[in-house]
């Protein structure tokens, strides 16, 4: 028998939120989407733990779909980032400033 | 009320099982913090690879073996690949400064709201059921899908709530691909406009 699910909620939880701080301390974007990737991951860490908690495949399908989005989010967010550096030669959030004032 | 009398039945976990748990959570949590703290995105980009194997063993530990593969060949296989192949295209394969604060106070600010956030959600969760509802709404993880003959474990459930319970959302993550394969397509196109002996002009120009 594995460990009580609130030992793996709390290391999501724990997990989530480093990933939450990468986000808004970082500013390269490359890496601020690695941490939406560590905040998915948590994510999916939960539902497989609510899954076996209450012995229920649901979860595991959300986790599926999760991944596909992932995916998908990734493709498109690298796309932007691959055009943008054409124009503008940088992957940092700080440079790109057309919209200023 | 069955379920609640179920969830505090568990038995209590043996050694082994905490040991993989505090091995996995080791590795995940170092390769968080080196995702977060890595000047070099490539150092970062293989720091993730460690969190996201971590998060598969933890899978393979809580019955979800088919969701553990996936994970690797999925998240290791296709979408660490993808990151490092654009770092490496694009060549921004360098340390990064770090040390500086590009906006005052934003750093402690950021730790300041995520250990409050933090805090309150185990807080709220060790005074409270980290989990209330019925139990097996969908299916059972494991089993038998049809008959004593049919495929039984936890691949074939997934498969047929897959196609079953969740058909209409399998359908729509289909068409969400094709527009993400098709939104990569045109991104990485070049303006057909600009003709071949104008574009090396037009880009240095932008570059300079």
């Amino acid at each position: 028998m594995s460990l009580s699910g609130a030992w793996y909620l709390g290391l999501a939880a724990i997990v989530f939120t480093i990933g939450a701080i990468g986000l808004m301390v970082r500013r390269n974007v490359l890496i601020m989407f690695m941490c939406i990737e560590l905040m998915l991951n948590a994510a999916n860490l939960t539902f497989v733990t609510f899954a076996r908690m209450l012995h229920d495949i649901g979860g595991q399908a959300v986790v599926f779909f999760v991944l596909v989005v992932a995916a998908a989010e990734v493709v498109v967010g690298l796309g932007i980032v691959v055009t943008n550096f054409r124009r503008r030669a940088t992957t940092v959030a700080d440079d790109l400033d057309s919209l200023k004032g | 009320m069955v379920h609640a009398t179920l969830l505090l039945a568990s038995t209590r976990p043996t050694w082994p099982d905490i040991l993989v748990f505090a091995a996995s959570a080791a590795v995940i949590l170092v390769g968080a913090v080196g995702v977060v703290t890595s000047r070099n995105p490539v150092h970062a980009a293989l720091s993730l690879v460690m969190t996201l194997f971590g998060v598969a063993v933890l899978f393979i530990e809580q019955e979800a073996d088919f969701l553990a593969a996936v994970q690797i060949i999925v998240y290791a296989g296709a979408i660490v690949v993808l990151f490092l192949f654009v770092i490496m295209f694009l060549g921004v394969d360098r340390a990064e400064d770090i040390s500086v604060e590009p906006l005052m106070g934003q750093r402690p600010l950021a730790f300041v709201f995520s250990a409050i956030t933090l805090g309150g959600v185990l807080a709220m969760a060790a005074t409270a059921h980290w989990v209330t509802g019925a139990r097996q709404v969908v299916g059972p993880i494991e089993g038998h899908v049809a008959g004593p003959n049919s495929p039984a474990g936890e691949p074939a459930q997934l498969g047929k709530q897959l196609f079953t319970t969740y058909l209409f959302a399998f359908e729509a993550t289909a068409a969400l691909l094709v527009i993400a394969v098709v939104g990569a397509v045109v991104l990485a196109r070049r303006p057909p406009t600009v003709h071949a002996e104008q574009e090396d002009t037009t880009d240095s120009e932008l570059s300079a």
